[in-house]
This record gives structure tokens, C-alpha cells and sequence, in this order.
């Protein structure tokens, strides 16, 4: 287990770092740094300002290794929109996504993981083909548009829900679903799959004809071992709901570090773009490294290869 | 087999039922069976044929200009509406362009889109899959560690970032789509190729002195084409639904194109007033997006109904 993590460990911190590499190198694709961030109307004397105060002018590599070195004590450079530290821009602002992913992720996981056991159970009846379908649906549906259509209907005609802006809990409940539904086919399909080859391996024969009790079987035999892949998964699909939330973000202005994102992306604040495509990369090593452990935790066998 | 022989009045309907009991259906016979009979892949491929349908005649079958504003005839309903006329029969949008024709040519765009996007990250994705695949030991090492760090980037945020750096444009947002999206072709190709590296083909193409790209060419790449087109069908549609939030934020196709995406983003002023400009662009989308995954599906379960999950 320890050669395996040190393994995982070293891979991790090396993905890490290729990753910061190519977020430090995204923002210069476009040319000169130094022009996107002084605007169109600025002068040739005050590029040649902005080149010298944020070090541009030097080589790209040493550029680099003093951008990352202050990223490690947390210095993720100033908004030239703000004239702020980024880290206080975004600081405040995770909380604020970090509940919109949570949310998302339960509300997948508690559709998903009941209907796949359900739909494994009772394979071509009309409970799999219920089950089908809400994972063909989510699939298909674009997530921005299932939130304006909720929007629509549950904020504007009903008036149930707060349609825009994180004030309060009820402001996390329309995102998240739109969010979380997109994730649920995966779980399902994961869910629904694995049950399916545990029920019909040999120790799950043997259980039943010891006599034990239906939901005996089911719950302690069958799920335990059917859900180690989708442990895996929801800490992937955590990922990628971070990634994806800076569209739900955008629609309901709900203030996390995907909707700043955007915000900045339209008012030119690199510095700041930079930061969330940094934090969000490491934020996904961090979570697969975890998601490798537990596997090996739950998995043994993952742990000789 | 051993044919039976055959009665030679074939003129009752029981003779023939007798032959085709006798005779086992043809790999063709089983193929176009499972073929029809799939619910699911006859209705995908039924409104994909719709859809494509419209998006290439679009130009002789749609009513009007989709780009001709008409200010006095703006904010038209649609034909569901009382005040809806059949003149512009899904309404018109806030500048008095023809709905429907914009929606027509909308699918144009999504279909480029998503075929161009899917081209350009299925040749990179499977080149680097099956190289991995292949060769194993430190090529599959590489092609691996760029894949980690490919998944570790956030797609929608690395797009948005990349097309507004370089602004955008129907080319800008199918290059960086299909220079993003190449991981899932890459995973696949690998683990298949994987499986057919030892098999006995491979060795004997292998023992004749075939050349290394020969064999990749015509040994592996051949039997991964199943794979492939299944792969194909996911990553084109999440190629359009990608265009469509892009252009959604503002960030992928300009204005005035009538991408779906972004005729969704325009109707979000008038959402409490005129809903349906939401709506029609979204069940447009819904709908392609659908009957691709459909089509996958299908495909899948067609030529590989033991991997149905």
C-alpha cells in the first residue's frame, strides 16, 4: 500500500505541476500578455509600463518558476481590475462553489444510486426503462438551459424559488439540480451496471441459498461491492462539476469562483482567470489522488498493479 | 450445414415459412433484424436524418432571411400563440428576424460544429490511443501523463479562456473544441488497442515482416472502428452542446449567427414575456444532442450487445 500511494503521490505532484505550467502558459497563447492587459486604447509607452511591472520583459521560464513560487505562498497576483490581491477576489468566493458542487453531487448521487439498484433489480421492466430514460434525458439536456427553463417555470410563473444572486440556501437549489442532473447518467449507468455483475456472481448465489434475507443480500453483499466504482466516480464528477459550474454560475449570478471567471474574462482580468484555471486543475489532481486511495482502500487488488 | 433439401413448390406461404426455418438467418438477416428493431437507433437516426435534412436544404426550405431585421415586426409570437401568424410561424426573434429560419440555419452550425470538432479530436485522441495502445512501456507513459493532465484542466473554463484571448469566430470555436476534447478517443483506443495487441493476427502480421504503421493501419485500426464510431457519436455531441454554453456565456460564435446557443443567451431579456425564444432553440438542441446519443447507443448495442450497459 505504501509503494503505491508513494507511486500515486509522485504522478500526482507531477500532473500538478505540468498543469500550473500550462495554466501559467494559456493566457499568453494570444500574443503579448502585456497588450491584453493594458486594453485596446492604450499606448505603446504604457505596454512598455505594464511589461516592466508585472516582469514581463524577462524570459519566459523565469517568468514561470517567480509566478509559481509565489502561488506557493499563496500570492496568486494582483487583479489589474480591482487593484486587489486575487487571492482575496477569490478567496471568499469557493465557499460559494464548493456548495454548489456538493449540492450537485448529492442530488446526483441520491437519483442515480437508488434508480441504478432499482433498474439492476428489475432489469426490462418498467422501472429500467424509467431509469433509461432519466439518464437518456440528462444526458441530452444542456445544463445552462435546464436552469433557465426551472427558472422560467419555478421562479418566474410559480414563484417558488429566488431566480438569481446566493443570498440563502433556496438560491443553491435550482443550480444544483441543473448541475447535478447533467452527472446523473454516468452514476446511473455505473450503478446500474455494477449491480448487475455482482447479483449474478457466485457469492450472491450462495447468500440466498444460506437463506439470508432479501435486503440482507441486496445492502450488504451486493451494493457494498457494486458502488467502489462509483466512489471513483463521484470524486471525478466532483471535478468536473467545478469545471462545469462557471456556466450555472453565470446563469443564476450566483457568486462563486466560476461566475468572477467569467466576469473577469469579459473585463480582460487575466490575473484572475489565470488563478480559477490553476486552482480548479489542482483541485481535480487532488480529488483523483484521493479517489486512487480509496479505491486501493476498498480494492486490494488495484494496490499489486 | 447440411441443407436440407428443399420442396420445389414454394407457391404456399407454409412451404416458405418451412424454408426460412430451416435455413439460419444470415449474418446480414441478424444485423438488419437487431437493426430495425432497435427502438432507440431507429429513432435517433430518424430525427438526426430530420435534423441534417434541414440544415442542408435549409437555404431553399426556410421562409425567410435569417438574417433580414425587420424592426417593425419584432417580438412576433409563435403560431401557438392566438396572435401568431403563419407568416413567421415560430415567431420572431427581438430584431424581427424569422424564428424559424434561424432556427433552420442554427442547425448548421451545430452540426459543423460538432462534426469538425469531432474529426479534429478523434484524429488526435486516436493516434495518441493506439500508439499508447500499441507500444506500451514509455510511449504509454507519455501519452498517459498528457492524458492525466488533459483531464485535470477544466474544458468550459480553458475554452472560454482560450476563445476570448483569441476571439471568436465559427473556426476559433472548432479548433480549440477539437483540440480539447481528443481524451475520450485517446482512453478508448488505448484500452482496445490493448486487447488486440497479442492476438493472433497481430503476431502473424507481425512474423510476415508487415511494417509497424502497416499493421497499426490495417490490423488495429480496422477492428477498433466500432469503438470508434461509438466514441465518435459521445464526443460530437458533447462538442455541440460545449459550442452551444460558449456561445451561450458570449465567448464561442458572434453574433448575428444564428447558433442555438446563442439565440437561447438573446432570449433571456424577454424570458418573462416571450418564453418560447428559450425554449425553441433549447428543444432544438435537446433533440440533436438526443438522437446522437440515441444513435451511439445503438450502435453499440447493435455490433456489440454483450458490452450493453
Amino acid at each position: 500500500m505504501l509503494n503505491y500511494t508513494l507511486k500515486r503521490l509522485a504522478l500526482a505532484l507531477l500532473v500538478a505541476v505540468t498543469v500550473s505550467f500550462v495554466s501559467f502558459m494559456l493566457l499568453r497563447i494570444s500574443g503579448d500578455p502585456a497588450i491584453a492587459l493594458a486594453g485596446d486604447a492604450a499606448s505603446a509607452k504604457e505596454i512598455e509600463f505594464i511589461r516592466k511591472k508585472y516582469g514581463l520583459d524577462r524570459p519566459i521560464v523565469i517568468q514561470y518558476l517567480d509566478w509559481a513560487h509565489r502561488a506557493l505562498q499563496g500570492d496568486l497576483g494582483e487583479s489589474p481590475f480591482f487593484n486587489q490581491p486575487v487571492i482575496d477576489i477569490i478567496g471568499g468566493r469557493m465557499g460559494v462553489t464548493m456548495t454548489l458542487g456538493l449540492c450537485a453531487l448529492i442530488f446526483a448521487i441520491v437519483l442515480a444510486i437508488p434508480l441504478g439498484v432499482l433498474a439492476a433489480i428489475r432489469p426490462n421492466t418498467w422501472i429500467d426503462r424509467v431509469a433509461l430514460t432519466t439518464s437518456v434525458i440528462g444526458q441530452a439536456m444542456p445544463p445552462f438551459w435546464f436552469g433557465l427553463v426551472m427558472m422560467i417555470v419555478l421562479g418566474l410563473m410559480l414563484r417558488l424559488l429566488p431566480i438569481s444572486g446566493s443570498g440563502s440556501w433556496q438560491h443553491y437549489i435550482m443550480p444544483s439540480i441543473a448541475l447535478g442532473y447533467y452527472a446523473t447518467p454516468a452514476f446511473m449507468r455505473l450503478t446500474r451496471a455494477g449491480m448487475l455483475e455482482v447479483l449474478s456472481s457466485d457469492y450472491i448465489r450462495t447468500a440466498r441459498a444460506k437463506g439470508l434475507r432479501a435486503g440482507s443480500v441486496l445492502f450488504k453483499h451486493a451494493l457494498r461491492n457494486a458502488i467502489i466504482p462509483v466512489v471513483a466516480l463521484a470524486a471525478v464528477q466532483f471535478g468536473f462539476m467545478l469545471g462545469g459550474s462557471i456556466v450555472i454560475e453565470t446563469v443564476f449570478a450566483l457568486q462563486g469562483i466560476g461566475y468572477v471567471a467569467w466576469e473577469s474574462l469579459t473585463r480582460s482580468d487575466l490575473p484572475v482567470v489565470q488563478a480559477v484555471v490553476l486552482l480548479l486543475s489542482l483541485f481535480y489532481v487532488v480529488l483523483t489522488f484521493l479517489s486512487d486511495m480509496v479505491n486501493a482502500f476498498l480494492d486490494p487488488r488495484i494496490r499489486v498493479t | 450445414m447440411i441443407m436440407a433439401p428443399v420442396e420445389t413448390t414454394l407457391g404456399s406461404t407454409g412451404a416458405l415459412d418451412q424454408l426460412e426455418s430451416i435455413l439460419e438467418p444470415t449474418p446480414g438477416a441478424i444485423l438488419r433484424q437487431r437493426t430495425f428493431g432497435h427502438r432507440g437507433f431507429m429513432f435517433g437516426a430518424i430525427v438526426l436524418v430530420l435534423i441534417l435534412a434541414m440544415a442542408l436544404l435549409a437555404p431553399t426550405i426556410a421562409p425567410h432571411d435569417p438574417y433580414d431585421q425587420q424592426l417593425t415586426r419584432r417580438l412576433i409570437n409563435p403560431i401557438w400563440h392566438a396572435d401568431g401568424t403563419w407568416t413567421h410561424p415560430l415567431g420572431t426573434d427581438s430584431m424581427g428576424r424569422d424564428y424559424l429560419s434561424r432556427l433552420m440555419y442554427g442547425a448548421r452550425i451545430s452540426l459543423l460544429i460538432g462534426i469538425a470538432a469531432m474529426l479534429i479530436s478523434g484524429i488526435i485522441g486516436s493516434a495518441m490511443g493506439i500508439l499508447a495502445g500499441y507500444f506500451g512501456g514509455k510511449v504509454d507513459m507519455v501519452i498517459s501523463f498528457i492524458i492525466t493532465v488533459r483531464l485535470a484542466m477544466p474544458v468550459v473554463l480553458v475554452a472560454l479562456a482560450v476563445v476570448a484571448l483569441i476571439g471568436g469566430s465559427l473556426q476559433v470555436v472548432i479548433l480549440v473544441l477539437g483540440f480539447l476534447i481528443w481524451d475520450r478517443f485517446a482512453v478508448v483506443m488505448r484500452s482496445s488497442t490493448q486487447q488486440i495487441r497479442g492476438v493472433d493476427y497481430v503476431t502473424a502480421a507481425k512474423a510476415a515482416g508487415c511494417s509497424t504503421p502497416r499493421i497499426l493501419l490495417t490490423e488495429i485500426l480496422p477492428n477498433m472502428f466500432n469503438n470508434l464510431i461509438v466514441v465518435a457519436t459521445l464526443e460530437m455531441a458533447r462538442a455541440i452542446l460545449l459550442e452551444a454554453a460558449l456561445s451561450f456565456l458570449g465567448m464561442g460564435v458572434q453574433p448575428p449567427l444564428p447558433s442555438w446557443g446563442l439565440m437561447v443567451s438573446e432570449g433571456r431579456e424577454y424570458m418573462l414575456f416571450t418564453p418560447w425564444m428559450i425554449t425553441i432553440p433549447g428543444v432544438a438542441l435537446f433533440m440533436l444532442v438526443l438522437s446522437i446519443n440515441l444513435l451511439g447507443d445503438g450502435i453499440r448495442d447493435i455490433t456489440a450487445p454483450e458490452s450493453r450497459g
